[in-house]
């Protein structure tokens, strides 16, 4: 069912009695072309153009509990595209192409808000490099600009500039960067792969695989074996686990990012800010709720919920840059698992077992990826290649020396 | 979360720096600096008591919940 604005006057008289579900449960069978094992946003959004870009149609995604209920419904929804490393300013560039068109490409709204994305400098010293990086977006082909102090004021005005500690000097500004709605990411992907014949089974933990003559030949799972000749691992903030299932050893440690929202309020935050000196960011979501958080706690965990020490830096992060904040009373808290790996940058591969391939180790950066990871992911399942834009996510990356680190911390994930 | 430190009694994990996985390193130059075993439960691991004593310690903590299962002296 294709949806239109007819549809919804239609279905308004109609006592909005005649709408769908949006995916099927369907049981799983005995074989499948493609296992993918996770149904998150890189899953879906992989399983979505496996069948769409490649025509495949007897593929099925496993979820171990119900899509959308991991780290795609976690997030706190930023997408930008302002890396500065060869092998990421290209891929988040594609991918932010595909997050324009992606409401329309998946006939469903993703409530992408290009409500631009600005990153605050505090010394002469940091405008320098941030000048440098706005150039480094530029040459990509991406949307940057630098606001002097004036500008940044003008742009946020319920910014604190006489922070003493951190007085703010400038900021590099992306226009095109924004916010979704995540959730509508998930049900989208999900949709438009099941309409394909996409099996999505929900409640299907993979328990184990089987692998003949160095050959993945299936899964085992908790509602049965099925056999696959490809199998797709796409489980980040598990990957350790599912990987171990297969003899595998990652360059990957799982860390808690804890996010905070508040309660609803009137439009107040009209972009994204980044704080990074402070560790902090910060938007408002479509419902009023400001949501915002900091780093890692920096410790390894699976727990999904943090400590003490965290919530108390982010709150007064905050409350040295927007003073305001204090006004407002938080309402949730809550941790993702973040799948940390060793340069900060994800991977995308064949993995060394015939037919088994990886994608994982996304950090704290998943979720903007989705579209781009998803396509990649795609191309390498149909075609044994990746595109040219995810080329440099390679597995043996940290054997040969070909880091992608951003951040410049080295092989300590709770640093990236 | 707190920790136990041997010298100094029950502290909060914010006097705490942690340092990641403890495992001497076997195998190759490239599996002991970027492979992780990186497990779903009991985990040993070293954290310095930074805003303390300053010696660094061996922990042993469960990852799923935060329980701190053991602590001693690093290299005791």
């Amino acid at each position: 069912m294709k949806y239109s604005v007819l549809d919804i006057i239609k279905q308004g008289f109609g006592g909005n009695k005649g709408w769908q579900p949006l995916w099927r449960s369907p049981e799983p069978k005995p074989q499948y072309d493609v296992v993918i094992i996770g149904g998150g946003g890189h899953g879906l959004a992989t399983a979505y153009y496996l069948a769409k870009t490649y025509g495949m149609r007897k593929i099925a995604v496993l979820e171990k509990g119900y899509i959308g209920g991991g780290n795609v419904g976690r997030n706190t929804t930023i997408v930008r595209a302002d890396y500065g490393q060869k092998g990421n300013s290209a891929f988040y560039s594609h991918s932010l192409k595909l997050w324009n068109g992606m409401s329309q490409e998946l006939n469903y709204n993703v409530m992408f808000s290009p409500r631009g994305l600005l990153e605050l400098c505090h010394s002469d010293g940091q405008i320098e490099a941030y000048n440098r990086r706005a150039n480094m977006i530029l040459a990509q082909g991406d949307q940057a600009e630098m606001l002097d102090r004036a500008a940044v004021a003008e742009y946020a005005p319920y910014l604190g500039m006489e922070n003493e500690r951190f007085p703010i000097k400038g900021g590099l500004l992306q226009r095109s960067a924004g916010t979704a709605r995540h959730d509508a990411v998930v049900w989208g992907y999900a949709r438009g792969a099941d309409a394909l014949g996409v099996d999505i089974i929900q409640n299907c933990e993979v328990t184990g695989f089987d692998i003949e003559g160095g050959a993945v030949q299936g899964v085992q799972t908790s509602r049965g074996a099925i056999k696959a000749a490809k199998v797709a691992i796409c489980v980040a903030g598990r990957s350790s686990q599912v990987a171990a299932m297969a003899g595998m050893r990652l360059p990957i440690e799982s860390h808690v990012l804890q996010a905070f929202v508040t309660e609803g309020l009137k439009p107040f935050i009209n972009t994204v800010i980044n704080f990074g000196v402070g560790h902090f960011y910060i938007s408002q979501s479509d419902k009023g709720g400001l949501v915002f958080g900091g780093d890692l706690d920096g410790y390894n965990s699976y727990a999904q919920r943090g400590s003490l020490g965290r919530v108390e830096h982010v709150a007064e992060a905050g409350m040295s840059m927007i003073p305001a904040l204090g006004k407002a009373r938080m309402l949730r808290s809550w941790g993702g698992i973040m799948d940390m790996s060793m340069d900060g940058s994800p991977i995308i591969d064949k993995t060394h077992i015939s037919g088994l391939y990886f994608n994982g180790g996304w950090c704290y950066g998943g979720f903007k990826a989705i579209p781009a990871s998803g396509s990649a992911y795609a191309q390498l399942l149909a075609t044994g290649a990746v595109p040219d834009y995810a080329s440099a996510y390679r597995l043996s990356r940290f054997e040969t020396g070909h880091l992608i680190n951003e951040e410049g911390t080295g092989a300590r994930p709770g640093l990236h | 979360m707190r920790i136990t430190c041997p010298h100094c009694g029950e502290r909060d994990s914010r006097e705490f720096k942690y340092s990641g996985e403890a495992k001497s390193a076997s195998g190759s130059d490239f599996a002991a600096t970027y492979l992780r075993d990186n497990p779903a439960g009991a985990h040993q691991e070293l954290w310095q008591h930074l805003l303390g004593c300053r010696a660094w310690l061996m922990v042993e903590r469960d990852t799923t919940s935060h329980a701190v299962l053991s602590v001693k002296e690093a290299g005791s």
